[in-house]
């Protein structure tokens, strides 16, 4: 705690102070590069258990409140199927589907999650390796280079799928722009999710 | 982030008192104040969750106008007002990107206030009301700047009332990567009055277009805009856009929005 300068101890007002004097504007206008990891090296407060169910499974771990849901996944869990990108929520690298819904796993705190479901591409095959169809379905169209937005994309996908929105390429194109890729593959992934839509129909 | 730690009460009654801890913060969907904490751009000693307070979620129709929780998401905005206020649904709908809208609530956005946030030119448009755990603020005067609204330090945003117009559109300019406006315009048409709110462009925060209201409420058609112009003074200069360029499209998105609502 006596670490901390003093000027940041009023958020709001230093927020503003910093972000007139700098005409940055976080939120709206993008934020600067930041000391996002640095943080984990400092002494700590409590950490608190927490339980959380992750791909049918459940899971105890003990995080510290600042842990984000994507942190104790990879760090605490070694679950590093989901990936960190932009860390700001920006690029969905770091997508999975908590309650049922698509979240940035970098912009959920681990302890928000505490007694929901989370599901991750960990936990989408089936249990005798057999791939899910959205999986199967991105490996077929090529919907990848260098696959790191990869898990989130699916995640991103069957439940853009689940939502309804993927009427057609427009409406897909428009449900997945929380999802970006680096290697350009959008036109392979907005096939694959045509693919699995139909076989799903059919 | 800094250390903290973190409080989830069930009750607004317990919010409140949680909130009396020395640099205790509201926590709501965390989508701007997560990104911020990254950024040790504020330091609170507590976050009180505000996602586990029943109250604060959910939309009722009441009056000519809908009366939505602080704690309602914009995905359940967008999905629930598709019918009785299609502007509305329509702006909550394209917030960020789905995974933001599942979690990012109107009473967060309301309370930061971001210069570029879209609920603002609603609100004004409108004439919608802030309401708080101890008052009701009209939008008028909540919007006080840049990340400045008229909150006291231990009042939350419980709800907000925004009277439903018979025909409202909303525009915006995005910015292609946040996908927030770099100018957004909300036009609202009621029996005998127009509201514009006008957001993303001003350095004093989002702001209402008198002259067009003025304008479109004796005509309004795009073409009642013909020849006016919006002043560059005091709008944002920035590297997505310089004054003259965010006041040209305060025009240009007023008139689409007017034509769309038409």
């Amino acid at each position: 705690m006596s670490k901390r300068p003093p000027d940041l101890r009023r958020p709001g007002v230093s927020r503003r102070g910093f972000l007139q004097g700098s005409s940055v504007v976080a939120g709206s206008l993008g934020l600067a590069a930041g000391e996002v990891r640095a943080a984990a090296a400092e002494p700590t407060s409590d950490t608190r258990n927490i339980e959380i169910k992750i791909n049918g499974k459940t899971r105890n771990m003990s995080v510290e409140p600042r842990t984000t849901l994507v942190e104790a996944l990879r760090d605490t869990l070694g679950m590093t199927g989901t990936k960190i990108g932009c860390n700001q929520g920006q690029c969905g690298a770091c997508t999975v589907l908590l309650n049922g819904s698509r979240v940035n796993s970098c912009l959920t705190l681990a302890v928000m999650a505490e007694g929901g479901e989370v599901v991750t591409v960990e936990g989408l095959a089936d249990p005798s390796g057999d791939l899910h169809p959205m999986q199967s379905a991105f490996a077929r169209n090529d919907a990848f280079q260098c696959g790191y937005c990869t898990p989130g994309q699916i995640l991103s996908a069957i439940a853009c799928i689940d939502e309804g929105h993927a009427g057609n390429e427009a409406e897909i194109r428009e449900y997945m722009s929380g999802n970006l890729c680096r290697c350009g593959a959008y036109p392979n992934i907005v096939a694959a999710i045509v693919q699995v839509r139909d076989s799903q129909q059919g | 982030m800094y250390d903290f730690e973190l409080t989830r009460p069930g009750t607004l009654d317990e919010a409140l008192a949680a909130l009396r801890a020395e640099d205790a913060q509201p926590l709501s969907g965390g989508q701007t104040l997560i990104p911020t904490l990254k950024q040790r751009l504020a330091m609170p000693s507590v976050l009180v969750s505000l996602t586990g307070i029943e109250e604060l979620r959910g939309i009722t129709r009441e009056d000519g106008a809908l009366r939505i929780g602080g704690g309602t998401t914009h995905g359940q905005i967008a999905r629930e007002t598709a019918d009785s206020f299609p502007g509305l649904s329509h702006l909550a709908g394209k917030i960020g990107d789905p995974a933001v809208r599942n979690r990012g609530t109107i009473g967060g956005s309301l309370a930061n206030n971001d210069p570029s946030a879209c609920y603002p030119a609603a609100m004004m448009a409108t004439g919608g009301t802030v309401i708080t755990n101890n008052r009701e603020i009209a939008a008028d005067d909540y919007f006080q700047g840049m990340f400045t609204t008229a909150l006291e330090e231990d009042e939350i945003v419980t709800g907000v009332r925004i009277p439903v117009p018979q025909s409202s559109n909303y525009q915006k300019f995005e910015q292609p990567a946040s996908r927030f406006p770099l100018v957004g315009v909300f036009v609202a048409r009621f029996d005998g009055r127009v509201g514009v709110g006008v957001t993303g462009a001003s350095e004093g925060g989002v702001f209402r277009w008198r002259e067009a209201e003025e304008a479109l409420g004796s005509d309004f058609t795009p073409e009642a805009l013909k020849d006016m112009s919006h002043p560059a003074d005091g709008m944002i200069s920035d590297l997505h856009g310089t004054a003259e360029y965010r006041a040209h499209l305060i025009a240009v998105m007023t008139r689409r929005a007017v034509a769309a609502a038409t």
